[in-house]
């Protein structure tokens, strides 16, 4: 046992030596946070718009007022023909033309009709969608407020609901999605380096022939990045509590056992991956394309799984990020407990016994 | 000039003796074309739907009708109480809760107005904003139908109507795939040139090579310019290839100029390459670049607007943007392969991408210090 202590206090003297990548281990993980909960939104806000307006009346200037209004668009400019809208577009900073005909407001005095042409640049498929949605709404509005004068009958009133997230934040989704990222990156790639470092040095010969069990060597190198993890999981639920008002819903011991489950997974692939590979830069390809890449592409968080042709569904399933990426929103969003993640909790466990089954059979004390 | 030929002849045979550098070249652009289009498919299809029907009458049915033949919904039952619904709604096997009230038809022509109870999970945001638009605008067109019909048959005159003829430009059946694989061109040319030329110097020092080099004659700018070179013409490589794959597998073929689009590119990897060597200066281990090059990139890709529209974040967000090498690249592909923007359309980030480049190289080579 002291024998042990020994050996994880060396390894932490290895980690703290490297300013540089202690700095980055955890700063990576508040820098994301930062960025995920403040910048990016899923809302569509301030986009810019070109008015053609060919009327000059009344009834497009008020629309145009409504449109200025509101804080989804922003109007760039308002020119009165519309032969060129293409250049306008292909200089890259307006997303929708809103084109008034000539005559709208008598058209729509007389004729009873008038017609307002919209024009999304669906590069943007999502974007276009949504912008098109909310400038129809704005006429619609402005049609029932002013036209008709009048309450409109028989209103069928929608009352919209947004559970769990109603401020339509991005950080609900992100934030347990950064932790598996994080804690990914800290358990596999990290402890992976460090293990085959050794190897390729030459000092793992040294401590092979040591009286020291060969195996604690191996698990004397995970503590360091054990303990790490735990702080970054601490520090990413402080972030996400006090500045990004991100609620924990459910239990937090829970949220951290299964936080240590998911770290002894990834830490068991970390020795898998090092038992395997004898340089560093294959250990680092590995552990970047075979395991961060697919944590960011599987694991949900970023890419709707859902949406995903049927193949690369099944491959997501054993990304063990994806297990925990669920758990993590069940408990700490939703409120959930383990009565309903227990199955993730299993997929979880049983991956990791199989992980270290594997890496323990194919460990050898002899270097060839 | 002989003294940058004999670098380059170096430079390009140690590129090719490293197999875990080839295998980065060729999986990277493999993983990134073939694999990220099909998986970053944002597009809003199949939203799951639970209905709670406490009325059970003609309109109550016509309405569900209405949404489930839209093909943006997913019916996928009918449950008797909302708690039962929300069990759901918990287990994401449902995205969203209608509840239509009891007495929904009697109560509309009594009352003149009735409410329906919409409940959408929204921990996915840009899915719920899109699926409550839709089901919005259905449920306004069914009753802006049944108005209709109440006013023609109590002999209202018609009220004047506004008509949004709408249209989607560049992108009219509104894919996903169209919209990505511009930006995941940009994403591949950023980690080629960043990853490679970030290891590069860095395992010069690691191997302790980095010594012979400093004793010969070698001018600073000559070194770095041949750590460049090799570099920015596998980078251009790999973008053409790029290219070629986006029109095979996806049918993306660029509206505008090719040239532009090389042009653009060849400018934007000698600052990639230049923040990649100015990485490798600072650092002293391959696992230290490896580690900061990834925190970088994480941020520039991030805060590029691939997935993320730039417009729709706050003030400062898109202040740092300006200085984000990786999001003029991704406008410029979109603007150029989807809307065919011109030469003159795309100087300006051209400019402010040539200064990037000034600054981050010269910034490497002044950093480079031959004596330790």
């Amino acid at each position: 046992m002291k024998q042990f202590l020994i050996f994880v206090k060396k390894e932490f003297i290895h980690l703290l030596r490297d300013r540089k990548t202690l700095l980055i281990l955890f700063g990576l993980p508040v820098v994301q946070i930062l960025i995920f909960g403040f910048a990016l939104t899923n809302e569509v806000k301030n986009s810019r718009i070109l008015v053609i307006d060919a009327a000059h009346d009344n009834a497009s200037k008020q629309v145009i007022a409504k449109v200025e209004a509101s804080p989804y668009f922003e109007i760039e400019q308002t020119i009165s023909n519309g032969h060129d809208i293409d250049a306008y577009f292909r200089k890259g900073n307006i997303r929708l033309a809103l084109v008034f005909p000539a005559n709208f407001e008598s058209d729509l005095i007389h004729q009873n009709k008038a017609s307002v042409q919209v024009i999304a640049d669906a590069s943007d498929p999502n974007v276009a969608s949504t912008l098109t949605t909310y400038i129809s709404s704005i006429i619609r509005e402005y049609e029932n407020s002013v036209i008709h004068g009048k309450q409109l009958h028989l209103r069928i009133i929608p009352e919209m609901h947004m559970i769990y997230n109603p401020q339509l934040k991005g950080a609900h989704n992100f934030v347990p999605g950064v932790m598996a990222l994080v804690l990914m990156l800290v358990c596999v790639m990290m402890t992976a380096i460090s293990i085959v470092k050794e190897k390729e040095m030459g000092t793992m010969e040294v401590l092979l022939v040591s009286p020291f069990k060969p195996i604690l060597v191996i698990l004397s190198k995970t503590i360091p990045y054990l303990l790490l993890s735990l702080v970054n999981v601490a520090s990413i639920l402080l972030i996400s509590i006090f500045v990004l008002d991100l609620p924990v819903n459910g239990s937090v011991v829970l949220l951290f056992g299964e936080s240590i489950l998911f770290i002894l997974t990834s830490l068991s692939l970390g020795i898998f991956i090092s038992v395997k590979t004898n340089s560093q830069q294959v250990a680092m390809l590995i552990s970047l394309m075979g395991m961060l890449l697919p944590t960011i592409l599987f694991s949900g968080f970023m890419f709707p799984i859902e949406n995903m042709p049927a193949p690369l569904q099944y491959i997501s399933n054993l990304i063990p990020a994806r297990w925990y990426y669920l758990i993590v929103k069940s408990i700490m969003i939703k409120g959930l407990g383990l009565a309903v993640i227990w199955k993730e909790t299993l997929i979880l466990f049983t991956m990791t016994m199989i992980l270290l089954l594997v890496s323990l059979k194919s460990f050898k004390i002899r270097l060839t | 000039m002989r003294t940058i030929r004999f670098l380059l002849q170096k430079e390009f045979r140690q590129i090719f003796r490293n197999k875990a550098i080839l295998a980065l070249i060729m999986v990277m652009p493999v993983i990134q074309l073939l694999i990220l289009p099909l998986a970053a498919d944002y597009e809003v299809k199949g939203i799951n739907i639970v209905v709670v029907d406490n009325d059970h009458s003609t309109y109550s049915s016509k309405m569900i009708r209405d949404i489930t033949s839209s093909g943006y919904f997913h019916l996928i039952g009918y449950r008797p109480g909302y708690k039962e619904a929300f069990h759901l709604l918990e287990q994401d096997e449902a995205d969203i809760i209608l509840e239509i009230p009891n007495g929904f038809e009697r109560n509309l022509y009594r009352e003149d107005q009735q409410k329906l109870f919409i409940a959408v999970n929204s921990i996915n945001g840009s899915k719920a904003i899109i699926g409550s638009s839709y089901l919005q605008s259905i449920v306004k067109t069914f009753n802006n139908s049944i108005r209709l019909k109440w006013a023609a048959s109590s002999q209202f005159d018609d009220s004047p109507a506004i008509e949004v003829v709408s249209a989607n430009w560049y992108n009219p059946f509104l894919s996903y795939k169209i919209f990505m694989v511009p930006g995941i061109l940009a994403l591949l040319v950023t980690m080629i040139g960043g990853f490679l030329s970030a290891l590069n110097i860095v395992k010069e020092k690691e191997a302790g090579t980095i010594e012979q080099i400093n004793v010969t004659p070698i001018r600073k700018h000559l070194f770095i310019l041949g750590k460049l070179i090799p570099f920015w013409v596998l980078g251009l490589m790999v973008f053409a290839m790029g290219l070629l794959v986006a029109r095979i597998v996806y049918g993306v073929v660029p509206l505008g100029n090719l040239l532009v689009l090389f042009g653009f590119v060849a400018m934007y990897l000698l600052a990639v390459l230049g923040f990649g060597l100015l990485v490798s200066t600072y650092c002293d281990t391959q696992q230290q670049a490896m580690l900061i090059m990834f925190f970088f990139m994480m941020i520039f890709i991030l805060m590029g607007g691939l997935f993320t529209s730039i417009d729709s974040m706050p003030g400062w967000a898109r202040a740092v943007t300006k200085f984000n090498p990786v999001s003029y690249l991704i406008m410029v592909m979109r603007m150029v392969i989807l809307k065919g923007s011109t030469w003159k359309n795309v100087l300006p980030y051209f400019g402010i991408i040539a200064v990037f480049a000034a600054v981050l190289n010269t910034w490497a080579i002044l950093n480079y210090k031959k004596t330790s």
